[in-house]
């Protein structure tokens, strides 16, 4: 409409104002996502485990809050289940939180032990969807053997290089896990969550000899598969009126999600849907952590709301007789409220764009630090550019109402 | 006959309210013939400036009735003013360019208001402007790049670059030079002359009243004819 770009112009005839605004504004793109980011993180890495369970009902205690802090529950329901229609396989599953020893300790400062997340299952069972389990079966019926996790943090020791290395000679890692010598028999990619720095798949007998207190019959988690062809739905329902004791269910649940999520007598039975947001729930919910990362958000989002209004009615005062000259001339209203959005908006896109490539580099750094699943994802980077031009918005609504006094009569 | 290009009849204004209530224009009336160079001079606080911007619809009109450019100002719209005031060259004391924008720039600011000027002949039309205040030379100039003077020859390139029927100017030669002072307005006059352009030039600068076809003065808000040959 204007062949001159005033707002462009005006912007870049400040170019150190340019500049401290765009940090400012890049600064406040980083600080949110880097929050969204770790959330997205953790409650990603909180499931990835649940995500790789080849199961499609899964029944655990009711007193069970999360994958690290399991109750566990007799195996009779579990059992009792492998009669209802529609099920087709069983599996159980063992869970626990052992001291791994780093059999290549360097010495203080490091600790030498740390806890580990120890799986247990049957072999021969198709329990995980990891290919390199499904390979090291055999290795898994031996006594003391685990499968160890390539993608655990490192200070649980060099077990992966290690383990390629001493292979070609023939030779096995050994370390000890609560104190009970064990071999590693094999590698499989899980990765670290929040709640477990790292993970070991072992064999349902080998699980009970490390946890040599756990009563026998108590499983933690009871992994259902379904017949092809099965009606999800319908099974939950049998298993709903089949099992022993009252249905209970949470009055804070939709009717739908109480379909997939429900508690009968001493077991708590979900989909793997419901599974999955069981254990999401958690984190978000019942822990400090979603909180937290929404709250960093919201100050990204207020600081970057305040440097850009800082900036924006700098600029505003700055040219307040140009704008009154202007409106002299015979400028409307309008236009001057258009030239500060659109300040508004080239600031907001300009500084997205260097926050972004910073927060690329970022997540990679973190990625590497931490074995989380940190990743930049087109949701997020649209969210964010959302949020940096809302930002803006705000902000120049706000330096907007100084435009209106720019009065034409008083510049003569 | 050709109709005046300001008619202003007992014009009033006050400015306060309540017991500040202050009269600063006592009956103010007169007229401005197209083409016709009017200086008004008086001492500070006399009104000068008040009537300046009534006539260019930069305040609304109190008592009384003031035509510009045939259009009634008493108790129009805001959208009419602003419409009105595109078509009247403003010159102020300080040169209020936009110091962000180049000076074909400035120029150019003023064209892009006539919707009726092509984009494709704006540029060219700028810098013809900038050339006949002698400031070919300098079209691709910051303001803060320029002197006084050129800076306030911008502003007339800026106020005269759409032919407009009424320039208004107000002490254009304060902040300048003597020399300066009386190029600018020189300038301002041959322009605007050959444009067929009236006048209203609010100045305290005697040096300049030669150049008038009319003074008109104004003391304590009242005004007063002189004849600018006598």
């Amino acid at each position: 409409m204007f062949a001159i770009p005033l707002a462009w112009l005006q912007l870049k005839r400040e170019t150190v104002r340019l500049l401290v605004a765009l940090a400012g504004i890049g600064f406040a793109v980083i600080l949110m996502f880097l929050q969204l980011g770790f959330q997205a993180a953790l409650f990603e890495s909180a499931v990835t485990l649940h995500q790789k369970l080849e199961g499609d009902i899964f029944l655990i205690s009711p007193q069970s809050t999360s994958l690290t802090s399991m109750k566990s529950f007799p195996d009779r329901r579990l059992y009792q289940s492998l009669g209802f229609a529609g099920v087709d396989a069983i599996s159980p599953i063992y869970l626990g939180l052992g001291i791994w020893k780093n059999p290549y300790w360097e010495g203080p400062p490091a600790s030498q032990t740390r806890s580990i997340l120890v799986i247990g299952m049957v072999p021969g069972d198709k329990v995980f969807a990891l290919p390199e389990v499904a390979e090291n079966q055999s290795q898994l019926r031996l006594t003391d053997v685990v499968l160890f996790d390539r993608a655990s943090r490192e200070e649980f020791g060099p077990i992966s290089k290690k383990f390629e290395a001493l292979k070609a000679t023939g030779g096995l890692v050994k370390s000890e896990i609560e104190s009970r010598r064990v071999e590693v028999g094999g590698l499989f990619s899980l990765g670290a969550s929040f709640g477990a720095d790292g993970n070991l798949i072992t064999s349902d007998l080998n699980f009970r000899r490390i946890f040599s207190k756990r009563e026998k019959g108590m499983i933690d988690v009871g992994l259902i598969k379904l017949k092809s062809g099965a009606d999800l739905e319908k099974t939950l329902a049998r298993f709903r009126q089949n099992l022993p004791g009252t249905a209970r269910t949470d009055p804070k649940k939709t009717a739908d999600q109480t379909k997939e999520d429900f508690v009968v007598g001493d077991v708590r039975v979900l989909s793997k849907k419901a599974f999955i947001a069981f254990e999401q729930n958690y984190w978000k919910e019942s822990t400090a952590i979603g909180f937290i990362f929404t709250l960093g958000t919201a100050i990204g989002f207020v600081v970057g709301t305040v440097i850009v209004y800082q900036i924006l009615y700098t600029d505003v005062t700055d040219h307040l007789a140009e704008y009154a000259t202007l409106k002299a001339m015979g400028y409307k209203n309008r236009y001057l409220l258009s030239v500060v959005f659109q300040e508004a908006i080239i600031l907001a896109v300009m500084g997205y764009i260097p926050g972004y490539i910073l927060c690329l580099g970022l997540y990679n750094v973190t990625r590497s630090a931490t074995a989380l699943p940190i990743s930049m994802t087109l949701d997020r980077g649209i969210l964010v550019l959302c949020l940096a031009i809302l930002m803006c918005v705000i902000s120049g609504a706000v330096a907007v109402r100084k435009v209106q006094d720019a009065d034409p009569a008083d510049i003569f | 006959m050709l109709q005046p290009i300001i008619t202003i009849e007992n014009v009033s204004h006050y400015f306060g309210a309540g017991r500040l209530r202050k009269q600063i224009l006592f009956d103010v009336t007169t007229i401005v013939e197209p083409g016709e160079v009017v200086i008004m001079t008086g001492p500070s606080g006399s009104g000068k400036t008040t009537l300046l911007t009534l006539i260019g619809a930069l305040r609304s009109t109190q008592e009384g009735s003031l035509k510009v450019l045939g259009q009634e100002l008493r108790g129009g719209s805001e959208s009419k003013l602003v419409e009105l005031r595109r078509n009247i060259g403003y010159i102020f004391q300080a040169h209020n360019l936009l110091n962000s924008l180049r000076a074909w720039q400035n120029v150019q600011m003023s064209i892009e208001l006539h919707s009726d000027i092509p984009a494709s002949e704006s540029r060219d039309r700028a810098e013809a402007m900038l050339e006949a205040v002698g400031l070919a030379d300098w079209a691709t100039q910051y303001p803060n790049e320029l002197s006084g003077g050129q800076k306030q020859r911008v502003a007339i390139a800026r106020a005269l670059v759409c032919n407009p029927k009424l320039v208004l100017a107000d002490e254009p030669t304060a902040a300048l030079d003597k020399k300066s002072g009386r190029d600018v307005v020189e300038i301002m006059h041959d322009l605007a002359k050959k444009q067929g352009s009236a006048i209203v030039l609010v100045t305290h600068d005697n040096r300049i009243l030669d150049l008038a076809d009319r003074i008109i003065h104004m003391e304590d808000g009242r005004l007063s004819s002189l004849d600018a040959s006598a």
